[in-house]
């Protein structure tokens, strides 16, 4: 572990700098969220310089960390004393940060079950483009003053701020986590897992990759044991969970283009060329596929989902309807007047 | 301290003419029910925090959408302000109106459009009542989790524009973890959806940060809320104290064993034996402190976390430990807890209901800096606690008819957040800013994060045309309270006067 680090006014610093000089700043951590959003020029902010965690107490369920830590070395903390992230945040590469977890607000596996990553964060520190390091929200579970900025960081692909500190809930372990597949047909697979979606099944991940549905049960010995043999099948290694959320499934190794689709839960098998693989019990699904993006997003659009390219390009986050897009670039004005945080990542307009 | 807006401190608000607004209205909404007589605005000029009160200048009850929206943009082009409200039972004066604006209430909106168990959501209108939610979800099972204690009356766009909490919120969280999507009306008339029917939606989280924005970004249309299935089982445990920093360190066991329990609230003495007296839950009124603690889920992981819970309760130096036996019990227990704070209102002819977040671990020092404000101010306090989440309600015993005694509660109350924010917590938990905890709001911000929170509003309603005095304060108010220096509890607070 590398020493603790408080480097927030070498941050300040490069951000007054860009404000002054009216330079675009191009935010990273570890650089393992590059794939999504649109290519980035300006000056990298390395996140990284900034790092430790500032504080923890397990019995608090609070853990409050500099942006440019190590995930993995929040993990481990959190893994000693029995607690968890429980919105499972992919790294999708070495040395993913704090802060790009939350500036992604990319979720796990456990994501429809637990919560996603901004359900978790509790506060923020920010650098804003006033050039002021400012503190939204803080480490109480419930804390309804002022608007909820905190929450509206995560996700917004540094576009809003630069995250220097994040506090997030963190919970304890299940005591027990077994996994297993049954071989089903996939609208088969979806309506077991919208009939078990109705009862409190200790469900906490649903994976459909074409042969079978794999489940895995998390909670109390007793429920687990129980869900494990009303429900049979096949026994399956934890693993694969961290393989499927890695994107390291033989799934992946296809070569053509990657998509995600965000789909109501209960949405039925979607008919789209290439090949297909169903997480988040049915709430997400992976496309492998050479279709033009307008074809894709008709398709989805139409089941009241959307679809995010996980490649660089122009447009690999779904369009945003005029209204909406007119508001997010009526709070990029007033939140970064001058446009210098990672203009045109999500959007060319924001 | 007279906390009505005051143009002074809180900025100048337009000048409406109300006879000619009145015949515009008309003329372009011919069919929308509107109230102008004195006796017709009456019932409408407090929310729930009834201490503060202020004639509307017209009441609106539109029963469609599309009078919302010509409603919304003829203020809009007039410059009119407009007071978004639901049931009215917020407990901060967010719904509170303004004598030169209008009182737009949503509760006529008050359909189920659709319960869809296998999606486990439901789309409903604004102004259907939380509890309602639920009810419509039980014939399958399922039900909406957020459980405000006013939840037999308030509405899903109140819920939404607070961010309401409830006893469950440890394990289940706040109504802005159990929704799925929201629509809006902007100032400008305009519809806008947030967040979607899947689990998330392209662009930035403005779900997220519309939840608990306290009417002031926009007016809720309809609410698309997540249904969960109903835990199989629930069992209390009641656990008594002879201190209150015994029970406190309980709680931290509790979690540090690895048990998330679906409610865990506590109650000091003064509370204890106000509920007993009122509800005869059966709860030992020589303890200092109890704890209520809800274990629920699948029947075999309650009945071992039951085991583990008395155990560490046992541990931790509770005097008694108790499971109640049956239903009925359990009911009861929950019913003291629940009745808490009219059965409060039995013992001191008024109360004021305080609402802070700390970290649970300051929780004995709190307790001691209450105790001693109430020395010091001559006003009973009785705690009752959301432990689990550390959201604190202190009760403060007043009698308004006693000269006094008000700006003795409020004062008091005012100290009891600020000492909230000193150790790290929030003004706020559940109840919302609202008009109650305006100057508060500079305690716990300072001028650079609330000109942040106004460019925020900004972004969304420049003219401040929705809800103004709400939420964020002025500069200048804070300036005039004079706390802009007290933050994140960096430096204790000094003793200032409120007016």
């Amino acid at each position: 572990m590398r020493a603790d680090y408080d480097a927030s006014t070498a941050l300040l610093e490069q951000v007054s700098y860009a404000l002054n000089e009216g330079v675009a700043l191009r935010i990273q951590g570890g650089n393992t969220k590059s794939l999504l959003g649109r290519p980035l020029n300006g000056e990298v902010l390395d996140t990284r310089i900034h790092h430790g965690i500032v504080s923890y107490d397990p019995t608090e369920l609070v853990l409050t960390a500099r942006a440019g830590t190590p995930l993995k070395e929040i993990e481990e903390v959190l893994d000693a004393a029995g607690q968890m992230l429980p919105c499972e945040p992919p790294h999708l590469g070495d040395g993913a940060t704090l802060g790009g977890m939350v500036a992604s607000g990319l979720s796990g596996p456990r994501r429809p079950w637990a919560g996603s990553v901004r359900d978790f964060v509790l506060g923020t520190r920010v650098i804003t483009g006033h050039g002021k390091l400012l503190r939204f929200g803080g480490e109480v579970m419930k804390n309804v003053a002022g608007y909820d900025l905190s929450r509206l960081l995560a996700g917004s692909f540094g576009c809003l701020g630069l995250i220097t500190e994040v506090s997030l809930k963190v919970l304890p372990k299940p005591r027990q986590c077994v996994s297993l597949s049954l071989e089903l047909g996939v609208a088969e697979a979806l309506r077991e897992l919208a009939i078990w979606g109705q009862q409190p099944m200790p469900i906490s991940a649903a994976c459909y990759d074409g042969q079978a549905l794999h489940l895995r049960l998390e909670g109390g010995e007793g429920s687990v044991q129980a869900a494990r043999q009303r429900l049979g099948g096949e026994h399956l290694d934890n693993g694969f969970w961290q393989d499927l959320r890695e994107q390291r499934l033989a799934f992946f190794a296809n070569p053509a283009p990657l998509w995600r689709l965000s789909l109501p839960n209960n949405t039925p098998p979607l008919e789209l060329p290439g090949e297909q693989l169903i997480d988040w019990g049915g709430a997400q699904r992976w496309l492998k596929s050479e279709a033009d993006a307008e074809t894709i997003r008709r398709v989805v659009s139409a089941v009241g989902g959307h679809a995010t390219r996980y490649a660089p390009g122009d447009d690999s986050f779904h369009p945003l309807p005029a209204a909406l897009l007119r508001y997010h670039q009526s709070l990029k004005r007033q939140l970064d007047p001058q446009g210098i945080f990672n203009p045109g990542r999500m959007y060319a307009e924001v | 301290m007279n906390i009505l807006y005051d143009e002074r401190l809180d900025g100048a608000l337009p000048k409406v003419d109300k006879a000619a607004l009145l015949a515009e209205l008309r003329e372009a909404l011919p069919d929308l029910e509107i109230l102008h007589s004195q006796e017709d605005l009456k019932p409408y000029e407090c929310d729930g925090l009834s201490a503060y009160r202020t004639m509307p200048m017209l009441v609106v009850l539109p029963e469609r959408i599309e009078q919302v929206e010509t409603l919304l943009k003829l203020c809009h082009a007039r410059n009119v302000p407009v007071v978004a409200r639901g049931a009215g039972t917020g407990l901060s004066g967010g719904a509170l109106p303004l004598e030169q604006g209008i009182l737009l209430v949503m509760a006529r909106f008050n359909r189920i459009l659709e319960v869809n168990p296998a999606g486990r959501f439901a789309r409903v209108q604004p102004g259907v009542r939380n509890l309602a939610i639920s009810q419509a979800a039980a014939p399958y099972d399922l039900y909406y989790a957020p459980d405000p204690s006013s939840q037999i009356a308030c509405s899903i766009g109140g819920n939404v524009a607070e961010n309401a909490g409830g006893v469950h919120c440890l394990k289940y969280g706040l109504t802005v973890h159990n929704l799925l999507k929201v629509d809006i009306l902007t100032i400008e008339g305009e519809r806008i959806t947030l967040g979607s029917d899947a689990l998330d939606a392209p662009g930035f989280d403005l779900l997220a940060l519309f939840t608990g924005s306290e009417g002031m970004l926009g007016v809720v249309t309809e609410v698309t809320v997540k249904l969960l299935p109903k835990p199989q089982v629930a069992k209390v445990l009641l656990a008594a104290f002879d201190s209150v920093e015994k029970a406190g360190r309980a709680v931290g066991d509790i979690i540090a064993a690895g048990i998330i329990p679906g409610g865990l609230e506590m109650m000091d003495n003064l509370s204890i034996r106000a509920a007993e007296d009122f509800i005869h839950a059966g709860y030992p009124v020589d303890a200092a402190a109890i704890l209520l603690c809800e274990l629920d889920g699948v029947e075999a992981d309650v009945q071992e976390d039951c085991a583990r819970v008395e155990a560490v309760l046992k541990a931790a130096g509770a005097t008694d430990v108790r499971l109640a036996r049956d239903e009925a019990e359990r009911a009861r227990f929950w019913a003291g807890r629940k009745n808490a704070f009219p059965a409060v209102g039995r013992i001191s002819p008024d109360y004021y209901c305080m609402d802070g977040t700390i970290p649970r671990r300051e929780l004995p020092r709190v307790l001691n800096g209450i105790a001693k404000l109430s020395e010091e101010f001559g006003l009973r306090v009785a705690n009752v606690f959301h432990a689990g989440d550390g959201n604190m309600h202190p009760l403060i015993l007043f009698d308004a008819n006693v000269p006094g005694e008000l700006e003795r509660a409020e004062a008091i109350g005012g100290k009891i957040l600020e000492l909230c924010v000193e150790v790290g917590g929030s003004i706020t938990g559940e109840h919302g800013v609202g008009r109650e905890k305006i100057n508060q709001m500079c305690a716990q911000f300072n001028s650079d994060e609330i000109t942040l929170f106004h460019a925020v509003k900004a972004a969304f309603d420049p003219q401040r045309l929705l809800n103004p005095g709400k939420n964020i304060p002025t500069l200048h108010r804070c300036a005039e309270f004079g706390a802009m220096h007290v933050h994140h509890g960096q430096l204790p607070f000094p003793e200032l006067e409120r007016f």
